[in-house]
This record gives structure tokens, sequence and C-alpha cells, in this order.
């Protein structure tokens, strides 16, 4: 489902003393299969766009065009389920939404919801199960035995098990550790690639936009601050600084071997392996003039 | 949610009335509260009114604000108004609706009322507009600290106080957030039948004891993790201290007292 923002302004508390615009004339396209990240400051936006992805919100000013969906101002949306049931979303510490006696009836919850037959919710919450990585001992455990990384996991499956078309993450990994961080995300990857699903990242780690997203949104208060590829949005510094960004870590490396050795190595996407043995190759052919 | 009611809101600001000390806020706001039950003529219901738009008026809250704020409230005053209307039975007919008389003493009575009702409501939301839920807390401790004497927890109820207070909006967050991630999963807090939507209360429900608990227990470890003990020899970074506008607070307000008792009946 493409998702079509248009001229988006929200403005929470409207007519009050607390009134407060969250975004602003934000106009963007995400096209349907496409891995894209919203990074921005604190207060930047980011979870009020979210918030507009699944009708959580009505935009104050402007259209939201989600695959057949509008959503607008001056006309309520009469399909809501249906287009909750299409974009799920996994809120930041998703695991604070966990309710039920035993993790399997958790993860059953969000299908049952949306009327899915009990064979097919069985099915579901056992791929689930398997996606996230969970051991089946824990199918009949209250979820608020678990530790936390664990509850997490129950909380996603809960969402992957509603099947959605577009899968929404806000801060998918915090407060996990590094280890659970990066099984986390390849999940997401991965499930990305397999189910064809749309999906929208929203993290304020440049290094997991760099890496996971095929295009990046950059927000600050409110508005759209930058837009394009990845690899080509996420390597200008100066324009990051401006507004409390950094570049991530590896162009980072990169900025300091320009200014330490004088060699500037253009960067094309390598991973951390192939940089070293691009580095390697260098330092040889430097040693070998000498 | 947030909107719509404003009782408990405060309203930041500069006004004479935001920089009142607490305490001559609650105490003038107390004899308000008995006061307008002697009110018992036009011109000492008109003195009452007079002084209250003019207070409401120095606070420099936008009045729609407040007007809008107190909606749930203005329907709750003519409900009084028409109940009153229909159930006293004094005075002349004035005239019939449906060949149902009404009693002139019944709009007089009705009118009292309900302005009393809408001044009482109006005031007392003025002192949470203007002051920090702290400078309450801060006002009870001190007004009531007489009643240590007599092994009252005076301390310990303000803490209490503050608390509750402090984790309001906290909660009322953790509600809004739960219920978006619970709507997320195609709970309908909204529509469908009423038994659906009484059963849509307990995914609510359940995570945010869970996360009260938690948060409560983790307050207890931090303050002790800090060392506090109790309320004997602590200090305040902001000491309450009365001033000049205080006085001069007070002394109006003994005016309007003192103008009321002569224009009542």
């Amino acid at each position: 489902m493409d998702i079509i923002f248009e001229k988006v302004s929200y403005v929470y508390q409207k007519n009050t003393p607390f009134e407060h615009q969250a975004i602003q004339n934000l106009s963007f396209h995400i096209p349907s299969g496409a891995f894209v990240a919203i990074v921005g400051h604190t207060g930047s936006g980011k979870s009020t766009v979210i918030q507009h992805l699944n009708g959580l919100l009505r935009p104050t000013k402007g259209e939201v065009r989600i695959g057949e969906y509008i959503l607008s101002s001056d006309q309520k949306i009469k399909e809501l389920k249906q287009l909750r049931e299409k974009v799920g979303v996994v809120f930041q510490y998703p695991e604070h939404q966990l309710f039920e006696e035993t993790v399997v009836k958790d993860i059953a919850f969000g299908p049952q919801n949306f009327g899915v037959s009990q064979n097919e919710i069985e099915a579901r919450t056992k791929s689930a199960f398997e996606a996230v990585g969970l051991s089946e001992e824990l199918r009949e455990r209250s979820p608020f035995d678990l530790s936390g990384g664990q509850m997490r996991r129950v909380a996603i499956a809960g969402i992957l098990a509603i099947q959605p078309e577009v899968l929404v993450l806000d801060e998918p990994t915090a407060g996990l550790d590094p280890k659970g961080h990066r099984e986390i995300m390849s999940m997401f990857k991965r499930l990305h690639r397999e189910n064809e699903l749309t999906t929208i990242l929203v993290t304020h780690s440049m290094e997991d936009a760099l890496e996971y997203a095929d295009h990046v949104i950059i927000l600050d208060h409110g508005t759209k601050y930058m837009e394009g590829k990845p690899e080509e949005v996420l390597i200008q510094k100066d324009k990051l600084q401006a507004v409390q960004l950094d570049v991530p870590e590896i162009i980072q490396f990169l900025f300091r071997v320009e200014n330490i050795f004088g060699v500037k190595i253009p960067y094309q996407g390598q991973s951390i392996v192939d940089l070293a043995s691009e580095l390697n190759r260098l330092i040889r052919g430097d040693g070998s003039s000498e | 949610m947030n909107n719509a009611f404003i009782v408990g809101q405060y309203v930041p600001g500069e006004s004479m009335i935001h920089r009142l000390d607490p305490r001559s806020k609650m105490v003038i706001i107390f004899l308000f509260v008995i006061v307008v039950f002697l009110a018992n003529s036009v011109w000492s219901y008109g003195l009452l009114t007079i002084f209250t738009v003019l207070t409401t008026l120095s606070t420099r809250i936008p009045l729609s604000y407040i007007a809008k704020g107190l909606t749930p409230v203005w329907l709750l005053i003519v409900f009084t108004f028409i109940l009153q209307l229909v159930v006293t039975k004094e005075g002349a007919v004035l005239f019939q609706i449906i060949s149902y008389p009404i009693y002139s003493g019944g709009v007089a009575q009705g009118a009292a009322i309900s302005l009393r009702f809408f001044l009482l409501i109006l005031v007392t939301s003025l002192l949470t507009l203007t002051t920090t839920p702290l400078e309450i807390t801060d006002a009870i401790e001190s007004l009531l600290h007489p009643l240590k004497r007599i092994k009252f927890p005076v301390h310990e109820l303000a803490l209490m106080m503050s608390i509750s207070l402090r984790f309001i909006p906290t909660l009322m967050q953790e509600t809004e957030k739960i219920s978006k991630a619970q709507a997320s999963r195609g709970v309908d807090f909204k529509s469908g039948p009423i038994k659906n939507r009484i059963q849509a209360i307990i995914p609510l429900l359940v995570p945010l004891f869970v996360s009260a608990f938690k948060r409560a227990e983790e307050l207890a470890m931090a303050m002790e993790a800090r060392g506090y003990q109790g309320g004997d020899g602590r200090t305040k970074l902001r000491e309450l201290r009365i001033e000049g506008i205080d006085y001069l607070a007070i002394s109006v307000f003994f005016l309007i007292v003192i103008g009321l008792f002569l224009t009542r009946v």
C-alpha cells in the first residue's frame, strides 16, 4: 500500500493555551514495499506522524492517503478497523500493552479483534511465535513473568499475528542490549523481505537508518528537513549536525580516516567487513611506495 | 479527553492572582465558599458576581478557554435551574407551560441557586488554574501545621497529596498511550454494543495497574535511595511568604464581605 502525506499539519489541543503545532505542511510519499526510516530529534514530530498512519489522529490540515483509505480533517473514515488491520503499529516499549493471562492469548488478542477464525489464529500465533524467536515452552506462561526482552518479543508477535501489510515500528529496540537489538532488527528486515511488507522505522539511531532502510526522511520541528537514499543523506555531516543529529558511526570513521591520513574513501554502502579489507588494501598499497 | 475539562488544570501566568501566596488564595476561597451562602438579595449577589468576574479577568486566562472548560458544568447548572423552576411553588403564577404552572418564586430560587453554583465552581477552578499542585500542597501543609500538636500526620498527608497530584498527568498519558496501542490491535473503545465496550476496558486497565504499581515501587525505592525519612528537619526550596499583595487581596476580600453584610436583607 502506498502511503502519501499531502501538506499535512497537526495541532495538539487546538484553541487552548496549550495549543501546540506538532507537524506542519508535511508531504512525502512512501511507495508500497519500501523500507523507510523516519529520523528526527526529540520533538520533531515522529510520533505524530506514526499516529496518522493508522488513523489514531486525523490531520488538522491536509490529507493522508494509505492505499485506498483517506484521512482528512473534514471526514471521518468509516473503515477505521480495516485500516488498522492493514497497518500494524509496534509502539515504543510495546511490552506495556500486554495484559492477558498467557503469552499465547495475548498474541491472539489482535487477530481475534479483527475477526480472524480460530484455526487461522492458531496458525498465526504459531508462526508469529517462531518469527520473533520465542521458545515453545513460554506459550502458557504469564507475560508478566517474562524478562524485558521476552516481553518485547511477545508484544511484537502480537502485532505480527495481525498480519499487516504495513508495519510501523517506533523505536522497536529502545532499552534492549546490543544483541537483542541486532536480533530484533534483522528479524524485521527478514519479515520485510519475506512478507513483502512496507516497513516504516521511526528511530534516532542513524546506524539503523543506514543499515536497514532504503529511504530516509529526516524531520525537524514538524517539517521535512531532508529526504533521500540513506547513503546520500546520512553523509551530510554539517547539515545533520544543524538539527542535532550525527552521521552514523561508520561514516564518522571515514571522516576521521580522511582527516588523519588524508585518504578519502567514498561510502557506497559497504559493511564494516568490506571496509576493513578495503582499508587493508589501501594500507598495503601505501606500504609498497615507501 | 485532554481538552474538555479544565478543573485541576494549571495555566502558567504572571498575573497578580498567580503571584498571590497559595495560602491567601486558599483562605480567601474557603471563606468565599461560606460567604456565597449568605447572599440573599439582588445587590449581594451582584457584589459577589462583580468580585468573581473581576478576579477572573485579572488572571488573564482567555475567557473562551475557561468557558469551554466549564462546559460539563453548564449542563449541571441548567439542570439545577430547571429543577428549581419545576419544584418550587411559591409566589405568583407567572405563566403556564402545557398546563404546568411556573411560579415567580421558582424563577428567583432557580436563578439564585444556579448563580451560586456557578460562582462556586468558577472561583474554585480559578484556584487550580492559577496555582501549581505543588503550591497547593505546600499551602495545605502549612495551613494544617497546627494539627501536628495532636499528632496528625500533616507532612505525610501533604506528601501523599503531592504524589497523587504529580501522577495524575502521568497516568493520563499512560492511559492514552495504552488505549492507542490497544486500538491499533483492533480494540474499539468508541462504538459497538455496550457489552463489548465494557470488555474493552480490561486490556486498558490491566496494563495501567501493572505500570502504576511498578511506578510506585520505583518511586519508593528512589526516595529511600535519596535518604527520605519523613518531614522532620526537612527544609523547603521555595518558602511560602506573605507579601504586600497578599495583604491587599485579603483586605479587598474583607471589604467585599462587609459590603455583603450591608446589602443583605
